[in-house]
């Protein structure tokens, strides 16, 4: 009952839109999203309700947030944070 | 492929995972004790064991299971309510789950068997399809669930509905709950992992209070693996540096002010009251009701619900010997209880913790019948993970 999934809407007919969840589209309703949402939006699901818009600037932004932590918790440890941030490298290709 | 479709993927980042567990590991080590923490959402227990994370949490590092599954929290008299109403011949729409949750005597799927009309949905939205399908039947609809499930029952209150259609409100609050917890005597509690998709309706801020009175950190955490394992680092760090503050670890959903729009709507609708939580206590504030403008819509004020005729039977003797009260409060753990993985299993459950698939019992049955540990190497993680 509590997974919220993410969804990216395809459609949107008044409160209620149409959302695809990896290929699969169901309706969700939209009076309860405190933010606009648009066609190509991609919003936090739960129980056919969209309960938060997805700005995608955050996910980014997690993603950047982790490897702060990483850095910040590696500092106590050199050897390993220096480590941990080859594989974070080499994964991102840089 | 739409640019998000691999995002999720990216939180299941095998190298990300395993630097996360390894400066977890690292900063458990550097406390030099044990650390207990508690996590109070079924979806993380969830992830936790799908993903096999409890095998590359640090020894030393004792992640707990609160009462964060609302199916298994679902009291014995409002399951009793539920089924006195099929008795009585009214159609009940409940979340899939509900069935098999024990009342006093017997659960709604005994119910069913018995001839009651019980219909599984997937939303709210299809128990209203339903009472709209026969109009000449009443249909109540038995609402389970925390704050996020809650908003969504508020806002078909306050739209359209059909006038066989009302809600029998089992719907429950985090908040208070987590005040219980941090409380209890016996508690070795350091800091909690608080669930990401109710923050995201209440808001991170809900929890500014709760550190200032009970000297503990919140770390607000996201449902995939390296969500989980980065709230983990970052609560263990506030326990280590005895900040007691609160760090939303999950930004892409969670604001400080969450979602003003559905608690509008919540709290127009419900109202808090005091009320038993299945296993854990009195929860002052923890449970929501219909607000007195909504009779209209409230099955308790809509028919006389006769629990008298439940009660004829004494409940299960094994149900006696069922600690899930104890594995909810944090106290023990499924391989504690003397029925689990011999008279409790999933396909004839005990206790709520088995029922649910967000129970306790029920995901560590599914993953091994034990602690899910899946070899307690550093890298099963990242095998699970590719």
């Amino acid at each position: 009952m509590c997974l919220g999934v993410p969804g990216r809407i395809v459609a949107i007919n008044g409160l209620v839109a149409t959302a695809d969840f990896w290929g699969m589209r169901r309706e969700v309703r939209l009076e309860l999203v405190d933010q606009p949402v648009e066609v190509g939006d991609y919003i936090l699901n739960h129980v056919g309700y969209a309960i938060r818009r997805i700005p995608e600037i955050e996910i980014q932004a997690t993603l950047d947030l982790y490897e702060e932590l990483l850095r910040e918790a590696g500092a106590s440890n050199d050897l390993m944070a220096a480590d941990v941030k080859a594989e974070i490298d080499a994964t991102n290709g840089r | 492929m739409p640019p998000m479709a691999a995002d999720p993927l990216k939180f299941r980042d095998p190298a990300r995972a395993r630097a996360l567990s390894s400066a977890l590991e690292a900063v458990t080590r550097q406390m030099g004790r044990e650390v207990s923490v508690m996590h109070v959402c079924g979806s993380h227990e969830q992830a936790i064991a799908r993903f096999g994370l409890r095998a590359v949490f640090p020894r030393g590092l004792n992640v707990i299971m609160g009462p964060g599954c609302p199916v298994c929290i679902t009291d014995v008299p409002e399951v009793d309510e539920a089924i006195a109403l099929a008795r009585q011949g009214v159609h009940i729409a409940t979340y899939g789950d509900m069935l098999r949750v024990p009342g006093s005597s017997r659960s709604l799927a005994d119910a069913q068997a018995e001839g009651g009309h019980i219909h599984v949905v997937y939303s709210i939205r299809q128990a209203l399809d339903l009472a709209r399908s026969i109009p000449d039947e009443n249909v109540v609809f038995f609402a389970t669930g925390f704050e996020t499930t809650a908003v969504t029952t508020a806002a078909v209150v306050l739209g359209e509905v059909p006038k066989n259609f009302s809600i029998l409100s089992a719907h429950k609050y985090i908040p208070p709950v987590m005040e219980i917890v941090a409380e209890m005597p016996d508690t070795r509690v350091e800091g909690f992992l608080a669930a990401g998709h109710a923050a995201a309706i209440t808001g991170w801020g809900i929890f500014e209070d709760f550190v200032a009175h009970h000297d503990t950190p919140v770390v607000v955490a996201g449902f995939e693996p390296l969500d989980i394992l980065a709230g983990l680092l970052r609560l263990v760090e506030l326990v280590r540096d005895r900040e007691h503050t609160v760090i939303n670890m999950f930004p892409r959903c969670v604001t400080r002010e969450g979602n003003a729009r559905a608690q509008e709507q919540l709290w127009r609708v419900f109202r808090p009251i005091g009320g038993r939580w299945r296993g854990i206590a009195h929860v002052p504030n923890g449970n929501l009701r219909l607000r007195d403008e909504w009779a209209h819509v409230d099955a308790r004020h809509r028919f006389t619900i006769d629990l008298t005729s439940l009660w004829d039977q004494a409940p299960p003797a094994r149900a006696q010997e069922c600690i899930c009260g104890d594995i909810m409060a944090g106290i023990s753990s499924p391989d504690n209880c003397p029925l689990f993985g011999t008279a409790c299993v999933p396909d004839a459950p005990v206790g709520a913790c088995m029922v649910s698939g967000e129970g306790t019992c029920r995901i560590w049955h599914q993953y091994g019948g034990a602690r899910p540990d899946l070899s307690g190497s550093i890298g099963a993680v990242c095998g699970v993970l590719r």
